[in-house]
């Protein structure tokens, strides 16, 4: 079947009077298993070899860069701007203004954007956009009691009064306070949210499995076929030069039956195989003008077309964004389900990815839950996450989004199609889609 | 070591509240209406699983009653004879709800105490059948149900703040009566099945999952193909059975790891000593904490201690006696009667008003209009907070969120749930949004000058449709309508303090409230949580008004020369959660005097008795009771044992007045209290101020602490006999006078004894 056959609802989705935004490339490190090859590393190391790998591939000169955005989600607290100090040390100019934006998992998607409204503004013509992660290491912190007692100590002045602040001193004050992958607003781990969410929506362990297994495989299959292009070398400091990513691992049904339930214990569905892992790693795109990309010479990638965010309820649709932004990013850029030739949805768990499936394929949900007359419908399976996703590939929370838009726009040049959805999904209950258009070759 | 440690978990019913007034509430007593043959049950079979699902027709919820019981034995013994069938699963068919308790209306209908044996005999053989079941049986809790539940092999319950479980029992005045005291020690253990026997409380379902009355809890599902409830009653019962299969499979064990406490504790239990003493110390506690007047807690520890002592068939025994017993007692009859008269007054009678109050705005950020804030806000009422002054505001803004953040420490709210809730409260010192609120309730001082001044500057910026409703204790409603241009529109609320943790709303009606406007009042209030009684307007209305001849009494019988301690124990053997002069201290000696004021010149002699000089004096020395430190006690931060504040002496030597030998037994002295109380009370009935004696008794006890066990004035007369009460009326009118004078309605129920309140 020749999806690219099929006439599209629209030629273009340019507007008049309205800037063409082009990606003119993008690049990614290799996505590693957290406590791996990164482990030693802080975050705007990892940016920083995105960012090299960026200048490297595009060869674009550094000074015409206006401005630099990245996602991050966890944040290393001494490089709070970590797009300001990742960009220093890769040798972008100091001129470059830099900033950072988190939306939990859709941080880079939210740089990306943040990028498309200075270009499209008229503010700037050339934007980084990129994001990075680092579970390796993660801000563990002193108890608020014991910060307290630092602080007052600090200020105390005489003997007598530091005696006195010591003298306050417990020893449960030494508990430390790890950050957890939990919304703040119901206290629930996002797996354990995901399992309830797959068990609302009747999706079985074993086809949470299949699509995990679906997913590594054709990862597998993309990484040995060589298509993940936008994976630049990164030689760590001490170690070995990174090359690929090293979460993929195809297992068997068989071997993923016999793991015991990760979050919901022990009846649950969502396992250590069908969710995705911790994952160090950054991404960076360059973003430009169609005018200034094409005055310059280069040959862009694709248009960063209609973009649209949404949130719902953090504690029961947490991980429901895709399904709410694809009808309506799809009505805003006037296109509908049929012509989107390059799916590319954040996978943070197979029981997300698959309720969502199953929430976009139902009338009762449209009707009662998003306004709708009826269902978006299904994204045919042939054209969705083609080379493997955030379940294998890896998912540095802060960098996934432009790893997303990279994949769409790799995946519409090769596979010859027009239009690519990318969708994800972000604690807090929020979401995004974006429409990804190939550029005319 | 061991026994040290297992009478340090006696520490434990330190916590014990056992009726008291103010937290006093039965939940999970449902009654049900006729009922046709086998329509409560009905099993289907999944695999080799029997999934049975209870759903009583015509009902809110399932209650265990005959036509229940007799059905589920069918299906039980149908599901036994089968060899398909290896385990099975009960489930009921109505979301939120499991069975919810026994039919107290089917104990209520049996006439001797061998009746309501029987019942709990039949009960006990089918549930014991149940336990000793070769087929493990899954029971699924959704909200309330220990009794068939703890019968069962293994429990699976939501988790959610709407799921609590309980032995509610003992706030009836009965005991769990189908084996609950025999089985409940041994799995959560003597203490703790003894904390919730004797208590009654609710537990929620994460404590009751470490308790281990629950083996596994499942939460709730959100929204996906269908309606999230639909949904996880399906997915509660898909998880059940692969649990019903797993026991069935002998794959998963019904029997729980216990911690090294509760293992130390059980462990202490097998040694006799430790046991007695055990035993000593609950009885002690209990004995101290409901002074005799209850019969049940007594009862129930006697039966578990039978059923340990002398084994499950003795404890059986016991328990179906024990019972019979006191289903029979006045004491549960009072009980149950407040029940059906706390539902009554849970009820709108005035229908649904036109609009429904979604703007609230409180005059006063004072105790009361913080409190009547607080309840509000965390119902999703948007309200305003006026005050008029920074100071005054910040304080009742403050009262607001210490409430809120005492529930986060106790873990009925989270800390975002908490500053969303916050987020409905506006506090200002103007009118501005004023013209968006649908009901403004007033909580300012109590001066009639004052509150016209309010009226009327609220009347000048608030909608045509918005309710003004007054929150006084005393100030008859129609004289602070009087200045209203919309008297329709006028009503009084009378909230009780504290108002978060008090039950009850007085709500004053005038000759020009409408309906609607009445409508309004009650619907907010249910929506506050509260239990709520409807009262014509008069001086007093009806709680203070009942509340002042009493008062009066005690201000004589302290210039009497009674020792305002002695008063205090008095009051409280015999059944007033608070004694006497204590309530006085806790008012405000200043509210009280202003209140004897005011309803003296309304009533004239019949309100006298004491000299109300005694409370004018401690007014003007500053002894306002708590609130300013002193009262008739010295009250001091983190002092728990207040003393007699000796500046009274001289106050009281000055009013003191010779005491009259033949009514100033202690008994007398009780009921001296006690009838000045009651009299008012039926007199107030007589007057048409209340509309029903279930209104008055459910006032008297949420409201005022009159005695649980007694069951609220109008119940105390019809189980302690009109005659009774007028025969000490008159004694008591023969030594003082008017103050005693039997009113007319009570007179006519002595001389006719069939004439009772409840038929």
């Amino acid at each position: 079947w020749h999806h690219s056959v099929q006439t599209k609802t629209k030629k273009t989705l340019a507007k008049p009077n309205i800037r063409n935004i082009v990606v003119v490339d993008g690049v990614r490190t290799p996505f590693l298993l957290s406590g791996t090859s990164y482990k030693d590393l802080m975050p705007h190391d990892v940016a920083r070899a995105a960012l090299t790998g960026l200048l490297h591939r595009t060869s674009v000169p550094k000074e015409v860069v206006d401005y630099i955005i990245f996602g991050t989600v966890i944040q290393e607290v001494k490089t709070s701007n970590v797009a300001r100090e990742a960009a220093l040390g890769a040798g972008f100019s100091d001129k470059t203004p830099a900033h950072t934006v988190t939306m939990a998992c859709i941080s880079a998607n939210q740089a990306m954007t943040t990028g498309v409204g200075l270009i499209a503004s008229g503010q700037c013509d050339v934007v980084v956009a990129g994001g990075v992660e680092l579970m390796s290491d993660i801000p563990i912190r002193h108890s608020r009691k014991m910060r307290k007692l630092m602080l007052d100590l600090n200020k105390a002045k005489s003997v007598g009064q530091r005696l006195s602040v010591i003298s306050k001193f417990r020893l449960n004050f030494l508990a430390p306070e790890l950050p957890a992958v939990a919304e703040f607003s119901t206290s629930e781990t996002m797996g354990h949210s995901a399992d309830r969410l797959a068990a609302a929506f009747a999706v079985s362990r074993l086809e949470q499995d299949e699509y995990a297994l679906r997913s590594h495989s054709l990862a597998k299959k993309a990484q040995d076929e060589g298509l993940l292009s936008d994976v630049v070398p990164f030689k760590v400091p001490g170690k070995d030069t990174v090359t690929k990513d090293n979460g993929i691992r195809p297992s068997s049904l068989e071997q993923m039956a016999k793991l015991k339930p990760a979050f919901i214990r022990p009846y649950g569905t969502v396992t250590a195989a069908n969710s995705s892992f911790l994952t160090d790693g950054a991404s960076a795109m360059l973003i430009m003008a169609e005018e200034k990309a094409l005055a310059m010479g280069y040959k862009p990638k694709a248009y960063l077309r209609d973009f649209m965010y949404v949130s719902q309820d953090p504690k029961d649709q947490l991980l429901l964004g895709p399904t709410y932004a694809t009808p309506k990013v799809l009505e805003k850029a006037g296109l509908t389900m049929n012509d989107i030739d390059a799916f590319e949805f954040h996978e943070a768990f197979s029981g997300q990815i698959l309720a969502n499936f199953k929430a976009m394929d139902s009338d009762w949900f449209a009707q009662n839950y998003m306004g709708r007359k009826t269902k978006i419908g299904l994204p045919p399976l042939e054209k969705f996450n083609n080379w493997g996703g955030s379940l294998s590939l890896g998912h540095p929370f802060g960098a996934t989004g432009c790893r997303l838009v990279m994949a769409a726009a790799n995946r519409l040049r090769k596979e010859g199609g027009q239009y690519g959805l990318v969708a994800a999904c972000a604690a807090g209950g929020q979401g995004h889609a974006m429409i990804v258009e190939a550029y005319p070759k | 070591m061991v026994a040290c440690r297992a009478i340090g978990i006696l520490g434990r019913f330190s916590a014990f509240r056992i009726l008291r007034s103010r937290g006093y509430i039965c939940r999970n007593f449902t009654e049900s209406s006729a009922l046709l043959t086998r329509t409560h049950i009905n099993y289907g079979v999944k695999g080799d699983v029997a999934v049975i699902r209870i759903n009583s027709p015509n009902s809110k919820v399932n209650t265990l009653n005959k036509e229940l019981h007799s059905e589920f034995i069918e299906v039980m013994n149908e599901i036994w004879a089968s060899d398909q069938i290896r385990s099975a699963v009960l489930i009921s068919s109505k979301p939120g709800c499991f069975i919810a308790g026994a039919d107290i209306n089917m104990l209520a209908a049996c006439k001797t105490p061998q009746e309501v044996t029987q019942i709990s005999q039949e009960a006990q053989r089918t549930f014991e059948k149940l336990e000793k079941s070769t087929k493990p049986v899954v029971a699924i809790l959704q909200s309330h149900g220990d009794t068939l539940a703890v019968s069962c092999q293994y429990r699976i319950a939501t988790k959610d703040r709407k799921t609590v479980l309980g032995t509610p029992e003992v706030l009836l005045g009965i005991l769990p009566g189908a084996g609950g005291t025999q089985r409940l020690p041994k799995m959560v253990g003597v203490p703790a099945a003894f904390d919730m026997m004797l208590t009654g409380r609710n537990i929620r379902a994460d404590r009751a999952k470490k308790m281990g009355l629950v083996d596994q809890l499942v939460e709730p599902l959100g929204p996906g193909l269908k309606p999230p409830e639909e949904r996880t009653i399906e997915y509660l019962e898909e998880v059940a059975i692969t649990f019903a299969k797993g026991l069935a499979d002998k794959k998963i064990s019904p029997k729980r790891d216990k911690g090294l406490v509760e293992k130390l504790t059980a462990y202490a239990m097998t040694i006799p000593f430790v046991r007695q003493q055990v035993y000593k110390k609950v009885e002690e506690k209990v004995r101290k904490q409901t002074k005799g007047l209850y019969p049940a807690p007594l009862k129930i520890i006697d039966v578990v201690k039978t059923g340990i002592e002398q084994g499950s068939d003795a404890g059986y025994l016991s328990e179906s006696q024990k019972f019979g017993e006191l289903a029979m007692t006045k004491e549960s009859k009072a009980l149950m009667g407040l029940y059906h008269g706390q539902v009554l007054c849970k009820k709108n009678k005035f229908g649904a008003p036109q609009k429904d109050v979604k703007h609230l705005a409180i005059l006063g950020a004072g105790l009361m209009g913080a409190g009547i804030a607080q309840v509000s806000v965390d119902k999703g009422l948007k309200t305003l907070l006026k005050d008029a002054t920074l100071t005054g505001l910040g304080r009742g803004q403050q009262q607001v969120f210490k409430g809120l953040n005492d529930k986060v420490k106790k873990k009925a709210l989270t800390s975002f749930e908490r500053d969303s809730i916050f987020s409905n409260l506006t506090g200002q010192l103007d009118y501005q949004g004023f013209e968006k609120a649908d009901m403004v309730i007033e909580a300012v001082f109590e001066d009639l000058s004052l509150k016209h001044r309010v009226l009327k500057e609220v009347e000048a910026v608030i909608p045509d449709h918005c309710v003004f409703a007054s929150n006084t204790s005393a100030l008859p409603i129609s004289e602070i309508a009087a200045v209203s241009k919309r008297p329709e529109k006028v009503i009084g609320m009378h909230y009780f303090s504290p108002v978060d943790k008090m039950q009850l709303l007085e709500i004053i009606t005038t000759e020009k409230t409408s309906k609607d406007t009445s409508a309004s009042a009650v619907a907010v209030g249910l929506k506050q949580g509260k239990v709520i009684i409807v009262v014509k307007d008069g001086p007093g209305f009806y709680t203070t008004r009942c509340l002042a001849p009493m008062m009066s009494e005690v201000i004589r019988i302290l210039q009497e020369g009674v020792d305002p301690k002695k008063l205090d124990s008095l009051t409280t053997s015999f059944g007033f959660p608070v004694g006497a002069a204590t309530l006085v201290d806790e008012v405000g000696v200043d509210v009280a005097k202003h209140v004897a004021e005011d309803l003296g010149k309304a009533f004239g002699e019949r309100f006298g008795g004491g000299n109300p000089e005694l409370l004018t004096q401690m007014v003007s020395k500053g002894f306002l009771g708590r609130k300013s430190g002193k009262g008739f006690y010295i009250y001091q931060e983190g002092v728990k044992n207040k003393n007699l504040n000796s500046d009274m002496d001289s106050i009281l030597a000055s009013l003191k007045i010779p005491p009259k030998s033949e009514v100033s037994s202690d008994e007398d002295i009780q009921f001296r209290l006690v009838t000045s109380f009651v009299n008012e009370a039926v007199m107030c009935l007589q007057e048409g101020i209340l509309a029903t004696p279930a209104e008055g008794d459910i006032g008297a006890v949420f409201g005022l602490g009159f005695p649980p066990c007694l069951g609220g004035p109008f119940c105390f007369v019809d189980l302690y006999g009109a005659q009774k009460l007028v025969d000490r009326l008159k004694k008591y009118e023969a030594a003082y006078g008017k103050q005693f004078t039997p009113c007319q309605l009570l007179a006519d129920h002595a001389n006719s004894p069939n004439k009772k309140f409840y038929q």
